[in-house]
């Protein structure tokens, strides 16, 4: 693929983008219009994150991709063969190795440090959207801190079903100020949002919008006082490597109804049983 | 004493058509104030200048702010007057579909504008948008109903808590009594009436009904073509018109 | 015993060889070559460079035979290609007054100078299976005349001097580039006509017979329908005057629509307009109908309500590439997500399994 720029997309356009992310960064939590390219990968499959990590990555990057926590999901291998093939860059699975991470849906377990950059893949970056699917009012809403419809969404859910039923793309405020979606990550996943070591770019790619947070933004999920948010997860330690801390997958194992748990981050996991920890599944 | 609200020179044109012109008058805290005339006098424009919902062609909208004393709301910055309209302002609109959202229970409908204002404690919220059913008259057992369910004058009633929740100083209402049946009509003007004494309240009451001003108003403006032709107290006005087009109205309201 | 899920790298080479195989088909049947499918499918070609934004029967082609005959997602490679071109300048505004035209037809006028000519259509066919073609495509060579030379003028410029339709007043003004800005609402009528003109045929068309039952009716008839090449001019700065580089076909439809009228202004035609690369007759007239339900406000007119005449709705669902991206990605692993809707379900119904047990005790 000699006949495409370092990393895919032309200078120009890198420093398109490159300009919404720093004015993300600077107003956290704000969404960026960009001029989105169409990418050799459909809309809607991670377009934002490429386009962002395309302008991020420079050649001595060690690149990582995770799809559902995992390396090995079919989409997160394609987005990584595409930045083998397009920058050359290294890559790998191990979370502290790399200084740029692209996820789809989930936050690794282990703690990123300063100098990491996490880039999230988002579908829709508009958090109003379900409540307001006009554009140019959501845009004033965010202009004018109107959200009060936000906290009626929550309200409602409660009167429904007992608790506010939002498990994952959990909305967030940044700094007292933007409402914001964090993306499809569980809502286990929004306590790690605050404080991060590490730079959080958020790139919509058919939506056009880039949003940032810088190192240790303050992040909190909206509530109420009586219903506080609640990060939560399957209660069971992971079939494999025993973790207790960490956000589990579900597995169906056989025919009769029987289930396992393990690690949805397979870094972590790994890394936990190579240090000797074990599941109750594990052989 | 400071004027609540200041109408200087509102003016609102649709291209060659006149909407209202030079309107001009001063309302007091715990004043309310009926606007009636046919419809095509222009009452219903001068209510949406006034509100926010229409910009005009001329004039001013002073309001007495609680931290910033008179501003003009009309080259206020539109942030600070969508605050007003979430906080020391109210709008009832004439159908309660526009001023209700009708895919939310009662209870958020009335909750919202306390969410709107920083409310963060779920109870606390819920209780006050029962007390507030309770006192529109809708049964506390309905707090997580959605409007759909309820009959037209109870959605005008939830209309009216929804609005009143966060206690604002000025509301405007648009024709509330219009679309309901009769007999309905005479118990949401009833507590109307109750809710203006008890809480103070200054309004603006658009209406072509004489009734509605008769029992709610302080102080009457008669609209004809645009333009105000008479004004005063509620009862001068009604009892001795000196304007042939208000002694027409007040006529034909007798004749009724 | 459950192995962490590997070898998805392995799967997507295999997956991608199979492909291969399968878009290929029965070897012993002769390969498709590109000259072909660009000679013999043009009007598939025509929607790739249309909806594709580029201009290259060439690479169209070969598009339509990488996707298998998946329109959209030929037009995806081509769209995915011309993003990553350079951009050496852009063109003078083309003048389709001076379209050599193959197809030229009006609703409006029986007959106007530079007359009606049919030109290679489907009209009047009648739409028969010719059995003839499964054996033998070669027909005799169509009967043929000296081309028209000079401009062709509009119908619309007729009405236009007796007053009788709207001005589409001169605008100087460099169009937005829906391409390098981002998308922004309220959108311009320019921002708006090339937002369409690479809308999807099929969304376009749903949205433009809406209007015509009635969903924000406007009344269009055809005043003009026009298919032909016009040159292309670009100005080089060092030579100081405009240079043409080459010829495109395009596909033009203007739209005379009713209007009644205001108490400032006397009835007057209204407008719609489309411009379409290529033979592209059905997505023209499409676009002009659209472009007219769009205007609404401009024109004073009444907002019903109706999908057409929402600029965010049409603007920002008629991109095939986006909504056919966002549509497939519900088959990416959506493992996490679904995980944490389950936990939440299942607590919500232990809850209210408690509730009802505690209320059966009581």
């Amino acid at each position: 693929m000699t006949e495409y720029n370092f990393a895919y997309l032309d200078e120009q356009t890198k420093r398109m983008i490159r300009r919404a992310i720093l004015k993300g960064l600077a107003i956290p939590g704000y969404q960026v219009p960009f001029a989105s390219r169409e990418m050799p990968m459909p809309y809607g499959w991670g377009t934002g994150g490429v386009q962002v990590s395309a302008a991020v990555l420079t050649p001595s990057d060690t690149f990582k991709v995770i799809d559902q926590g995992a390396d090995d999901t079919t989409n997160a291998v394609s987005i990584r063969t595409f930045f083998q093939r397009t920058a050359g860059v290294a890559t790998t699975t191990a979370t502290s190795d790399a200084t740029v991470i692209q996820t789809r849906h989930r936050i690794p377990e282990e703690p990123l440090h300063e100098g990491q950059i996490l880039v999230y893949q988002v579908p829709i970056p508009e958090p109003l959207r379900f409540l307001e699917p006009r554009e140019s009012e959501t845009r004033k809403m965010h202009s004018l801190e109107e959200y009060g419809l936000m906290h009626v969404k929550l309200y409602e859910d409660i009167i429904r079903h007992g608790h506010i039923a939002t498990s994952y793309a959990y909305p967030v405020k940044v700094e007292g100020r933007y409402v914001m979606d964090p993306s499809p990550i569980p809502k286990f996943d929004n306590p790690k949002l605050r404080d991060m070591a590490a730079i959080q770019l958020f790139g919509a790619g058919r939506e056009q919008r880039i949003y940032a947070l810088p190192p240790y933004t303050q992040v909190v999920s909206l509530d109420f006082e009586d219903h506080p948010f609640e990060a939560s997860k399957a209660d069971h330690p992971c079939g494999m490597c025993g973790a207790t801390d960490s956000y589990l997958d579900e597995l169906i194992i056989d025919d009769i109804g029987g289930r396992m748990f393990v690690c949805s981050d397979t870094d972590y996991c790994e890394v936990r049983q190579a240090a000797g920890h074990k599941g109750k599944d594990a052989a | 004493m400071t004027p609540l609200l200041s109408v200087q020179g509102i003016t609102k044109r649709y291209g060659p058509h006149i909407g209202c012109a030079d309107v001009s008058f001063d309302l007091y805290p715990g004043e309310v104030m009926g606007i009636v005339g046919e419809s095509g006098s222009g009452k219903s424009t001068l209510l949406n200048c006034m509100a926010g919902h229409l910009t005009p062609d001329a004039g001013q909208v002073v309001f007495d702010t609680r931290t910033d004393g008179p501003r003009d709301t009309i080259t206020m910055s539109e942030p600070e007057r969508r605050m007003l309209g979430r906080t020391d302002w109210a709008f009832v609109h004439q159908h309660a579909r526009d001023g209700l959202r009708m895919g939310v229970s009662a209870g958020g409908n009335v909750g919202e504008r306390l969410m709107a204002v920083g409310e963060r404690h779920y109870g606390d919220i819920r209780d006050k948008a029962t007390d507030w059913l309770g006192r529109v008259e809708i049964d506390a057992s309905r707090v997580d109903d959605r409007p759909t369910t309820f009959s037209g004058g109870m959605q005008q009633r939830l209309q009216i808590a929804r609005n009143l929740v966060t206690g604002p100083r000025l509301v405007f209402m648009d024709e509330p009594t219009g679309g309901l049946d009769v007999s309905v009509q005479a118990r949401l003007l009833d507590l109307l009436r109750g809710l203006v004494r008890d809480m103070g309240l200054s309004a603006i009451i658009v209406t072509h009904d004489l009734a509605v001003v008769r029992l709610l108003a302080d102080r009457l403006m008669v609209m004809k073509l645009g333009r105000v032709v008479e004004a005063g107290l509620t009862d001068q006005v009604l009892d001795d018109p000196q304007h042939a087009y208000s002694q027409l109205l007040v006529s034909s309201v007798l004749q009724v | 015993m459950y192995v962490a899920v590997k070898g998805g790298e392995r799967a997507i080479e295999n997956a991608h060889a199979w492909l291969a195989e399968e878009r290929r088909g029965n070897t012993d049947i002769a390969e498709l070559s590109i000259a072909q499918i660009r000679e013999q499918l043009s009007l598939a070609v025509n929607r790739v460079m249309a909806e594709g934004s580029l201009y290259d029967p060439d690479l169209a082609a070969l598009a339509i035979k990488q996707a298998r005959g998946d329109l959209i997602e030929a037009i995806f490679l081509i769209r995915a290609y011309r993003t990553t071109l350079p951009r050496f300048g852009a063109s003078e505004p083309i003048d389709t007054g001076i379209m050599a035209c193959d197809r030229r037809i009006s609703a409006t006028f029986k007959d106007l100078p530079g007359g009606q000519v049919l030109g290679p259509t489907f009209d009047y066919t009648h739409r028969l299976l010719d059995f003839k073609l499964a054996a033998d495509g070669e027909v005799p060579k169509a009967p043929s005349r000296d081309a028209e030379t000079g401009t062709v003028p509009h119908v619309t410029e007729f009405l236009n001097r007796e007053g009788l339709i709207e001005e589409a007043p001169y605008d100087d003004a460099p169009p937005p580039d829906l391409t390098r800005e981002p998308l922004e609402m309220p959108s311009t009528r320019a921002l708006r006509l090339q937002a369409l003109t690479r809308a999807d045929e099929g969304f376009t068309l749903g949205l433009a017979y809406s209007t015509q039952r009635g969903y924000g009716r406007n009344h269009a008839f055809v005043g003009e329908l026009r298919i032909g090449s016009v040159p292309v001019e670009i100005d080089i700065p060092e030579l100081g005057f405009p240079v043409e580089i080459g010829e495109v076909i395009l596909t033009e439809c203007e739209t005379v629509n009713q209007f009644t009228g205001s108490k400032t202004e006397p009835p007057q035609f209204t407008r719609g307009y489309g411009l379409v690369f290529g033979q592209t007759e059905r997505k023209a007239i499409s676009m002009a109908l659209v472009d007219r339900a769009l205007r609404w406000e401009e024109l004073g007119e009444d907002n019903v309500g109706a999908p057409a005449q929402d600029a965010e709705f049409v603007l920002y669902h008629a991109d095939n590439i986006q909504a056919t991206g966002f549509l497939e990605h519900i088959k990416l692993p959506h493992y996490v997500d679904f995980q944490s809707e389950l936990e939440l379900v299942r607590k919500l119904r232990r809850e209210a399994g408690a509730q009802q047990l505690q209320e059966a005790a009581e």
